[in-house]
Formats: structure tokens, sequence, C-alpha cells
């Protein structure tokens, strides 16, 4: 097992280098550099002013160069500093936004199980009556409407007319000189709608998973030999079916966790929610190399790491992997 | 052009106020309104500031806040003149190459340190310093000289009369005491801001909201309103919800919110809405180079195929003018007397026929050589008012025989792939213009170089000598005389298509008084702006 785990990590080495050089030529491949972003269009500058900021960020060095620089910098967990006027550290830039993202995704991502289980479990154990095909609506309805629209909805619904949930950010206004009880409530109120927006949208996937699952499950063999044994139909659902049919859902949770990180830059600009999605969508957008690529590796590490944890989960469940080839 | 930027000193000139009398107390029924300290002010903006030094910051959001912050030496007035700022006076030598700026005495940085000409010689060198990534440096590097013969009085030199120089020291002069010595770009400055203006920086929460506090001490007086807060929210639509909700006090609507969702007496009861010009135009500018368009009467042609009027109604809701050159019409360098081209399509299709344009094809497009009359024009993604205006220009066009196509083009890949190379046939854009006329980047022979403004390739001799008369002299009737000549000249050779003006149309919340819209926006006096002590929410 030791001798597997360490293969798998020194696999990590030559393939994490592989991502940096895709990485980085991909970003420098897209036409304009953030010096023209900055700026362009601008009569007030001159030709020496934009030489003048290439030389600052070192853009006129050779491509090699830089990258070496950078991959030099990234061995140290340094990213670098954002090619924005801030100048800003890159790690302090995704610092400040990481823990909303990941709180939010956390958060979503409970709730989109939490409902899509049971509504998939629902939906099989009445397949095929008013009830299953009403869900079936509702939650394609989900999975059809766009976001942006659904949130604006709710905004003048819940903010404007009815004035109960508070319609975009994360604070009220003043909100550092409440209590802490009374903050957090604050907090609360005003992630409901961002979360409901964010889960509505991927509860239809999800379901329909759960859904599929069940009735695999419900067709086999031994579900009829429990039922003829006389079990409780509760007890033959949700002890012996649910289980076996839970175990798929358990591989897409898997798949999930490099997305933790990832924010959806509508969702974030309509909440105006400070969020990864938004910073990312902002750097590409000014071509802020070390920024996208600061994100992309932090996405691709974590992807890696999944799948090591994953593959290890698998070897200690399938003593076939542990060895390494098959039933020899 | 994206919006906003390069009227960095009409953003100071907003942010500062123009000294005015204090608002009188009123009494109306038994409600008492008279000014009266306390609350505060919530702007929505949609963009987060990149850094709150000025002389580094590229965008529109960074420059409004710093704008609140620091002072310039000089700034416009309500009427847009130039007037002192941190400068008492000035004064132009007869012969143009000297300005001597007398400094207000006593006026305090935020941390209280005296402000003095020390400031004013380091904002100067810190600007010109090739180490320093700042867009600014070109206005200065016209500086021949510059001295300080006591603390309270600054001397320039330029080697040439330069018009444009005045109005450049309305850039934020910085404080010296904290930057001497430091590499400008690592400052926390950056982040914590200080300034001489009327508002002091508090705090910066990132991607939500930068909080400012009135500074008691301030040269102009105490603002009113004792804290301003710019809320980051990037969607409109939301920004909008806000303010319906009471959670924003003040923004920019776009025009069908100004002119169909804000005409409820509810709204109006709640809200003051204002609009006039904006500084900006867009246009639709011709390739020179290319064989479609070097004859100038296809240009006028084109030009009188498009119905202007029925433009701004249909992408701006009638909230806008049109434009027929580069001078936004009311300021003083616009000529009224320009000979416009009206929207006849029966004129254009004599132009056209006069320009060997004759025959047309079974699809009814004109043929010359063999050859159809058919071009594309280029607009960048994600502004809905070029690509509509593109859309209702494609269908005029459509009328006299010319086929058109719209592409639309990343902003980034727009301007390296298709507008550095001359890689464009027409493109759709837009200006924002400064307050002084000078234009000499955008129409100057000399700057059709890859990656410089005149893209289009305009070359005119006259013009040429019309824009360097125009900038080397203070005499404004002269000036006057050079700028209202080049755009008769445009007028008639038209490089450009110009099409409107579109209007600014900021709303704030009817709580906050003292707001009185002039030429130079609403923003002039906003240290004057208060909330009546029974009104106040925050």
């Amino acid at each position: 097992m030791a001798t597997y785990l360490l293969k798998r990590i020194l696999m990590l080495i030559p393939l994490m280098l592989g991502i940096t050089l895709i990485t980085f030529t991909v970003v420098h491949l897209a036409p304009g550099e953030p010096v023209e972003m900055q700026m362009a269009m601008n009569p007030k500058v001159g030709k020496e002013a934009r030489e003048r900021l290439r030389k600052f960020y070192g853009l006129d060095r050779p491509l090699h160069v830089q990258y070496a620089d950078w991959v030099g910098k990234l061995v140290r967990l340094d990213l670098g500093r954002s090619f924005s006027p801030d100048n800003r550290p890159v790690t302090a830039k995704i610092r400040e936004r990481l823990p909303i993202t990941l709180s939010l995704n956390i958060i979503a991502l409970l709730l989109e199980f939490g409902l899509a289980i049971p509504i998939g479990i629902m939906a099989a154990t009445h397949r095929d009556t008013w009830l299953d095909k009403g869900i079936t609506v509702f939650v394609f309805i989900g999975f059809a409407v766009p976001t942006f629209w659904l949130a604006l909805l709710l905004m003048y619904l819940f903010g404007v007319k009815l004035g109960w949930l508070p319609i975009s950010g994360l604070h009220t206004l003043g909100s550092d000189s409440y209590g802490i009880p009374r903050y957090l409530w604050d907090m609360a109120k005003h992630l409901v709608m961002p979360i409901m927006v964010a889960s509505f949208g991927s509860l239809a996937g999800m379901s329909r998973y759960m859904r599929s699952s069940m009735l695999n499950v419900i067709g086999q063999d031994y579900i009829t030999t429990a039922r003829a044994k006389g079990l409780p139909e509760r007890v033959v659902i949700y002890k012996h079916a649910l289980r076996n049919a839970l175990l798929p859902l358990i591989t897409l949770a898997g798949f999930s966790i490099p997305g933790l990180i990832g924010g959806s830059v509508i969702f974030e600009s309509i909440y105006s929610i400070p969020g990864m999605g938004q910073l990312f969508y902002q750097s590409v957008m000014s071509r802020d190399y070390p920024v996208v690529m600061g994100i992309l590796i932090i996405g691709a590490l974590l992807t890696l790491i999944g799948n090591l944890v994953a593959d290890v989960c698998y070897a200690l469940a399938d003593p076939r992997i542990r060895h390494g080839g098959g039933a020899q | 052009m994206r919006p906003a930027r390069w009227f960095v000193l009409a953003l100071v000139a907003l942010a500062a106020a123009c000294s005015q009398p204090a608002p009188q107390p009123k009494q109306v029924g038994s409600k008492d309104i008279s000014p009266a300290y306390g609350d505060a002010i919530v702007e929505g903006t949609i963009g987060e500031a990149s850094t709150l030094i000025p002389v580094l910051a590229s965008d529109a959001a960074s420059l409004a806040v710093a704008g609140q912050i620091y002072n310039g030496l000089v700034k416009y007035d309500k009427d847009l003149n130039i007037v002192g700022d941190l400068a008492e006076s000035f004064d132009i030598a007869r012969d143009g190459l000297t300005i001597t700026f007398h400094l207000r005495r006593g006026v305090k940085w935020h941390d209280n340190a005296p402000f003095t000409a020390r400031d004013v010689l380091y904002s100067y060198r810190v600007v010109i310093d090739p180490k320093t990534p700042t867009a600014y440096a070109e206005d200065f590097k016209q500086v021949k000289s510059i001295t300080a013969p006591d603390d309270y009085t600054v001397r320039v030199t330029y080697g040439a009369p330069y018009a444009p120089a005045l109005a450049s020291w309305g850039a934020a002069i910085l404080p010296a005491h904290l930057l001497e010595g430091q590499d400008i770009t690592k400052s926390p400055l950056a982040r914590k801001p200080v300034g001489t203006g009327p508002y002091r920086f508090k705090e910066w929460v990132a991607g939500q909201k930068v909080v400012l506090e009135s500074n008691h001490d301030y040269f102009e007086g105490r603002p009113w309103i004792d804290r301003y807060i710019y809320r980051i929210i990037p969607d409109t639509s939301t920004m909008y919800m806000e303010l319906k909700a009471g959670a924003v006090d003040l923004m920019n609507l776009t025009p069908v919110q100004f002119a169909r969702q804000t005409t409820s007496t509810r709204f109006t009861a709640r809200f003051n809405k204002y609009r006039y010009p904006s500084s900006g135009y867009v246009y639709m500018g011709y390739n020179l180079r290319h064989p479609l368009f070097t004859d100038k009467r296809v240009r006028q042609a084109l030009t009188a195929a498009i119905n202007k009027e029925e433009l701004i109604h249909g992408v701006l809701f009638g909230m806008g003018q049109k434009a027929v050159g580069p001078i936004i019409p009311g300021r003083w360098a616009y000529n009224p007397h320009v000979k416009d081209i009206a929207y006849d399509p029966r004129h254009a299709a004599e132009l056209l026929a006069q320009a060997g344009w004759r025959e047309k094809n079974s699809d009814g497009i004109l043929v010359k050589d063999g050859k159809p009359f058919s071009f594309t024009i280029l607009t960048n993604q994600g502004n809905q008012q070029r690509l509509l205006t593109a859309q209702i220009v494609q269908q005029r066009l459509r009328f006299v025989g010319i086929d058109v196509r719209i592409r639309v083009v990343e902003w980034a890949t727009f301007l390296k792939e298709f507008v550095d190379k001359g890689n464009f046939q027409v493109v759709m854009l837009g200006w924002n213009t400064s307050q002084d006329p000078d234009m000499y980047d955008i129409w100057h022979s000399s700057k059709t170089n890859p990656g410089e403004l005149n893209f289009i390739g305009y070359k005119n001799a006259e013009v040429d000598r019309l824009l360097v008369e125009g900038r080397s002299t203070f005499d404004i009737e002269k000036r006057k005389k050079a700028y209202f000549r080049i755009q008769d000249i445009l007028a008639d050779e038209q490089p450009y298509t110009f099409l409107y003006v579109p209007d600014a149309l900021p709303v704030v919340s009817s709580r906050i008084r003292g707001v009185k819209p002039a030429p130079a926006g609403i923003g002039y006096n906003q240290i004057h702006w208060y909330v009546p002590k029974a009104e106040q929410v925050y």
C-alpha cells in the first residue's frame, strides 16, 4: 500500500509541471496584454508609458524566461503579484475571496444533496404516478430557468415588494456594530436567496440520478427477496435499497470537490458576492496573468488531490487495485 | 472606448466642490429641512477600485473614489472654468511659458501633516519617473523646469506654450512625507490613502464597499454628510433594485430605466432624476486605408443614409442628442454652425452614384466593377448600446443598397487583432472627451502608427496645423477659431460618422438636498449636499 501511495504521489510531479506549462501557454496565447487593457484608447498615454508598464510587469522578457521565473516562484509557493494597478500579491487576492466562495458552495452542495436524495427516492417509489411527474416537471423547470432571471424575480419579490430579505451583498451597512448573533443572522439572511438560486438549478441532475439509481436497485433480486420475506416496505426501501442506490451519488459528490473553489460569475455578479468567480472573470478580461494562472493552478492541484484521495479510497476498498494489476 | 477612461480631471472636478455660499435654512410647513451634519450617502458602483493612488490608476472606479480623497492644484468649477483648488490662485505669464501657482496656506493632510510645495514637487517627480507605471506622464513631460521659490509657491516653465498644461495640474497631489524615498507601487497608501480632500479614508472591504468619512478640517468647510460609501454592485439590475429598496442613494440609470421604469409618482417622490449631456460620443470610424472609404463622397453618403434621430430614440429612448463633430455640444469649443449632413437617403444615393456606385445586383446591393458594396462593422463585446446602434445602421444602409455585416469581438482581441493592426473596415466605438478640446492624439497624422489613436489613418495637413495651433496658445479666442475650423473640416470629410452624445442619467435619493445640476454635472458641490435632521437614516 505504501509503495502504491508513493508511486502515485511521485506521479503528481510531472503531471503538475505539465499543467503549469499548458496553463502558462494558453493564458499567454490569448490576444491582448494586461498593458493594453489598462492603457489602450487613452489619448494621454504615449508609447513610452506602455513600454514602461510592460517592463514593470516583466513582459518585455522572452516567454521562456517569464515561464521559468513564474515556475521558480511557484515552487516556493509564491504566486507572484497581480498585473492590475494594485499590484498586490495573488495569494492575498485569492485569500480574501476564497472563504465566502467555499462556504457558499459547501452549503449549496449540502442542500442539493439533502433535497435531491429524498426527491429522487420519492420519484422512484412513486414511479409514473402524478407525484413522479410533478417532481419531474418541477426539477426540470429549475434546470431550464436562467439563473439571472430567477434571481431578479426573487429579488424583486422578497427584496423590493415584500421587504423580507436583503437584495444583494453579504452584510447590511452598519452591521459591524451589531453583536455577534445579530451579525450572523444578518449575514444568513443575505445568503438565503443566493443559496436558493444556486441549489435550485442543480437539483434536476442530482435528483434524476438518484431516481434512476433507486429504480435500478429496486428491480434487483435481493429486493424482491426482502419483500418476499415480508419486510415492511419502509425497511426494504430505506434500509436495503437506499444504501446501494447511494453509491453512485457518492462518486458524484467526489467529483464536485474541485468545483468548490470555483464560483459562478453570473450569480456572484447578480448578488454582488465578492467571490472567486468574479475575481477569475475580471482577471481573464483584464489579462491579469498571475491571478488567472494562480487560480487555475490551485484548481488543478485540488483536482489532482481529489483524484488521488478517490483512488486511495478505491484501493482501500478493492485489493485488486492495491496490489497493482487485476486478478493475476 | 470603455467608459470613462480619460477624464481624470473631470472626475477630480466632480469630486471637489466649488466655493458657494452655504445653503440657506428653509422652513417648509412644520418640517425642518435646514442643513444638518450627519447621515451617509451610498453610491452604487459597478466596478471595484483597483488602487487609491490616482497616479497609478486608470479605471473610473478608482479615480472616482480617489477624487473624494485627494485634490489637485486646479479644478473645473460648475461652469467648467478652471479655478484654483489646492492653489489659491495661479498666474500664466504673458508668453504662456510659465505658470505660477500660489498654494493655499494651512491645508493639512488627513494625518495632520502640513501641505506644502514639497508635495507638489514630489507629485511631479513621481509621475515623470520612468520607474512609475503611470498613464499620465505625457502632459508633465512638456514641463521644462519646476521650482518652488518658497513653501507656498510653485513655478512651472514649459518649453513651448501648451494649452492642456493648466488642466493637467488638476491631477491629484500626493503626500510627499509618506511617499518620498519609497517604492510607490508597493506603498500601503494604495489601500489606505491619505489626501487633503473633503472625505478621508476609513475602510475598504474587498469586493463589497469603500467607506469614507467627512474631513472636518477640509479647507472649503466640513461636508454636511458624514460618510460617503461606495457599494460595489456589479450588476445594474441589482443596483436598481437596491435603489428601490432604499439601500443605494445614488447611481446612474440606463436610458430604459430613466425613460420607462422610473416614471411612477411613487418613484419620483423618493428620488430626483437628473439628465445632462455626458462627455462622450459614439461614432462609426471608417478605415481610410481601405479602398471602399477613400472617397469622401462615399463617407458623406453613409452619413446621409443613417438617421441619427432614429438611433437616439431606438437605442437611448431619446436620452441623448445628435453628434456632428468631436466636441460635445455646449462646450466652449463647440461650433454651433457646423454643416451637418441631414438624413436623406435620396441624397445618399446621389452621392454614391457620383462615386461610381450606380448599378444594383439581383439582391438590391450596389455594385461597382463587379464588386458589391459590402463591409463589416466591428464593435466590442459587452456594450449593448453599440450593438443595437450597429443593427439599426445595418437596416438603414440596406435601404440604399449597402450590405453590412456586424461582428462583435471581445475587447482585448478587438484592440490587438483588429484596431492596432488596422485590420478592420468600420468600427463602432465611443470616445470620452476631456474638458479641454485638445484632440491632437486622435486626429493628427503623426498618430497613425500601430497602437496609436488615429487608427483610422486620417491625414489632413490643415487639420494637423490647426491641432498644433489650438494646443499652443492660452488665448481662448484663437483656440476657438482653430477648433471651429477643425469641426468644419471634419463635418465635410466625415472620417467618422459622428452618431450621438448619450445623456448622463444620475438619480439621487430625495432625502439628499442641495443637489444643483450645472454644466459640470451634479458632483461638483457634493460637500454642500445635506440631509435634514428629521430625514437622516444612517
